[in-house]
């Protein structure tokens, strides 16, 4: 069953626990400046974003179909089976393609670093993979961000949304976004607030990729072919003249003798 | 040969100039990180490396899959006598995209992965693979020159048998990698301006190539007139002026189709940074050099058809930059601008790829012979046979028809 992240920004108190909590399971330093930082970067894998009274967490979305783990030419992200995007530094080569492609912009990069590397949210995908939950939503004192298996966390969030047209946007962004993602958010207020596009297609982005990349197989033989039948073809008269040239040649041959 | 004194000493000394900045960016790059050295940032993951190094590079060096199907495959031999210089030109070309690429790369020892680590579903893991097979290839293309040179006939002779399945190899090699730079960022639907986000990228990026590798032949075959005091093989320049008229009205006229289709041919005439860039990109590619090409007399003119490639060179390295930089700026909310160290590193490898195609003509039988022959050339009668199958006259039956025998 794949598991998921429920953010909902309308319980969101703004304590930022969930980024001090991040920071301690990545190894990462944190401190009042970096809590005062609204933007996600190579130290700060996850934040909350302040608009007015209003918040909103910014984190890997961990998308059903991934546009970085389908783009990464060495297979250094990954989806796993049970929802975490993950990054393996062993095997990048630091193209940055991931984070061209990303349509969240999460993926970030460690450049001030010689031997750099790519940083995101894993998803905790130690702790999920040994039964636990994710340390933001394990240390979160009000149940704004819970963690569990993604469709039934979708059913909550439906529930919630569908109860309360007061309170929620009719929106639950990740349910469709980019084909789905593992994480989800609830607001009050239209996501672009804080910085999300809304015009972000439903379509998975690797399908946009696939359909010409699938094509290749079947074109390589055909244009192969092609190729050297016009090779073929084009050389064919040369060839002949040669012939003719060499028969003429020992037609003259036998006449002097 | 007879090139003015001050001339030579002056590009001498840039070139000088710019190989000590580089070496000292190159210190900056390795040492202190992609931060201190760039601008990149994680908006801009990438920047002047890839726009120009990488994607201009690829493209600048299309004349050679395009001049060798022409010739080897098309079998036009009348455009023979070119097909070495731009082999030569696509040879240095990959290398030096190869070379830039370690720069870029953040963890550029890791750059052999793609052999071992395989995504099928990466474009740019095909891409990976058909750049590293491309330069085997184009290697193999260029050997005839190094082996003519130190006149290792087995050698030669076992190569040529063999040419023409690396010739069909590596014209199909180019076509999918070509492309494949433009399919490159069909995963960017909601990022990518819509002036250069269209389902048709990889065609645009193919076409493209083709029209930039004719107008670097052209640019090319100019120079090297210019500054070997070669005599400029202007009828074969003509003919190439013609060709890249009807491909750049291809993809002039594919382009107006793909802007109807997707119903966006009002934002052209909509003002804003993106139109701006995007009138200076068609007009300098395909309007100017189309304007000029159909001109008669500017087609038959050396000067003429010099002046279009320029544009047209210039028109789609615009384009690629466009692409890769202005493109994307909207969306992610911001500018880039490359930082001065990028810009050196980026001139060195351009003066890297000038000085060593000048040292290459002078060293190796690039050009057909047609002047006296040069004082080094120790056997000039041995040299003028294996040479003899470049010039026209000598072609039929010769050096192109023994690969097709050994095939028969």
């Amino acid at each position: 069953m794949s598991k998921g992240i429920l953010y909902d920004a309308t319980k969101c108190i703004g304590c930022r626990q969930c980024e001090q909590a991040c920071a301690t399971e990545n190894g990462l330093p944190y401190d009042d400046k970096i809590a005062a930082q609204e933007v996600t970067s190579a130290h700060k894998l996850t934040t909350i974003v302040t608009k007015d009274d209003k918040f909103m967490r910014r984190l890997c979305m961990h998308c059903e179909d991934p546009a970085c783990a389908s783009v990464c030419p060495v297979g250094a992200l990954k989806k796993t089976a049970l929802g975490p995007v993950t990054y393996d530094k062993s095997m990048c080569m630091g193209c940055r393609y991931c984070m061209a492609a990303c349509p969240f912009g999460v993926p970030k990069y460690e450049w001030e670093k010689a031997i750099p590397g790519v940083r995101k949210c894993v998803m905790c995908n130690k702790r999920v993979a040994a039964g636990k939950q994710t340390a933001c939503a394990e240390i979160c004192p009000v149940g704004a961000t819970i963690f569990g298996d993604r469709e039934a966390l979708l059913e909550e969030a439906k529930k919630r949304v569908h109860d309360n047209p007061g309170t929620y946007l009719q929106h639950i962004f990740g349910e469709s976004e980019v084909g789905g993602t593992s994480v989800m958010l609830l607001s009050s207020i239209p996501f672009n607030n804080f910085g999300f596009k809304t015009d972000l297609t439903e379509r998975a982005l690797p399908l946009y990729t696939y359909q010409v990349l699938s094509r290749i197989p079947d074109f390589v033989p055909l244009f192969g072919t092609m190729l050297g039948g016009i090779y073929w073809i084009t050389h064919r008269r040369e060839d002949v003249a040669k012939a003719e040239a060499q028969e003429k040649a020992n037609q003259d041959k036998g006449g002097a003798e | 040969m007879t090139v003015p004194r001050m001339r030579f000493t002056f590009w001498k000394a840039v070139f000088i100039v710019i190989m000590v900045a580089g070496i000292y960016c190159t210190f900056v790059r390795f040492f202190r990180g992609l931060g201190a050295s760039t601008n990149l940032s994680d908006q801009f993951p990438w920047g002047l490396w890839i726009g120009f190094d990488v994607m201009c590079g690829v493209m600048l060096a299309a004349g050679g899959f395009t001049l060798t199907a022409a010739v080897e495959i098309f079998n036009i031999k009348r455009f023979h006598s070119i097909v070495r210089p731009t082999i030569l030109t696509a040879f240095l070309g990959y290398l030096l995209v190869c070379a830039a690429l370690m720069y870029d790369l953040g963890l550029p020892w890791n750059i052999w992965h793609p052999l071992i680590m395989r995504n099928p579903h990466s474009v740019m893991f095909e891409v990976a693979y058909c750049v590293m097979l491309y330069t085997t290839v184009l290697a193999l293309e260029f050997s005839p020159i190094v082996l003519e040179h130190f006149q290792l006939h087995r050698a030669l002779k076992i190569v040529r048998s063999v040419m023409v399945v690396f010739v069909i190899l590596g014209v199909l090699l180019s076509t999918l990698h070509q492309s494949s730079l433009g399919t490159l960022y069909l995963i960017m639907p909601n990022k990518l301006h819509p002036f250069w986000y269209s389902p048709l990228l990889p065609v645009f990026f193919f076409l493209s190539a083709i029209a930039v590798g004719l107008a670097m032949t052209i640019f090319e075959s100019s120079m090297s007139s210019k500054y070997f005091g070669r005599e400029l093989e202007l009828p074969i320049l003509r003919d190439l002026g013609r060709v890249l008229v009807v491909v750049l009205a291809l993809y002039g006229i594919l382009k107006f189709e793909d802007f109807y289709h997707r119903g966006i041919l009002g934002l052209v005439f909509k003002p804003g940074y993106e139109q701006r860039f995007f009138l200076l990109e068609i007009f300098l590619s395909v309007l100017i050099p189309l304007g000029m090409l159909l001109v008669p007399k500017i087609r038959e003119s050396a000067q003429g058809l010099y002046l279009a490639a320029v544009f047209c060179l210039l028109g789609f390295v615009t384009n690629r930059l466009n692409v890769a930089i202005t493109g994307v700026e909207n969306a992610v909310g911001g500018r880039y601008t490359p930082k001065w160290t990028e810009t050196v590193i980026t001139a060195m490898f351009v003066a890297l790829g000038f000085a060593i195609f000048g040292f290459a003509a002078k060293y190796l039988p690039i050009f057909p012979q047609e002047h006296e022959p040069e004082e080094k050339a120790h056997l000039p009668a041995l040299r003028e046979s294996v040479r003899g199958a470049a010039s026209e006259r000598e072609l039929a039956g010769s050096e192109l028809a023994v690969p097709f025998h050994a095939g028969d």
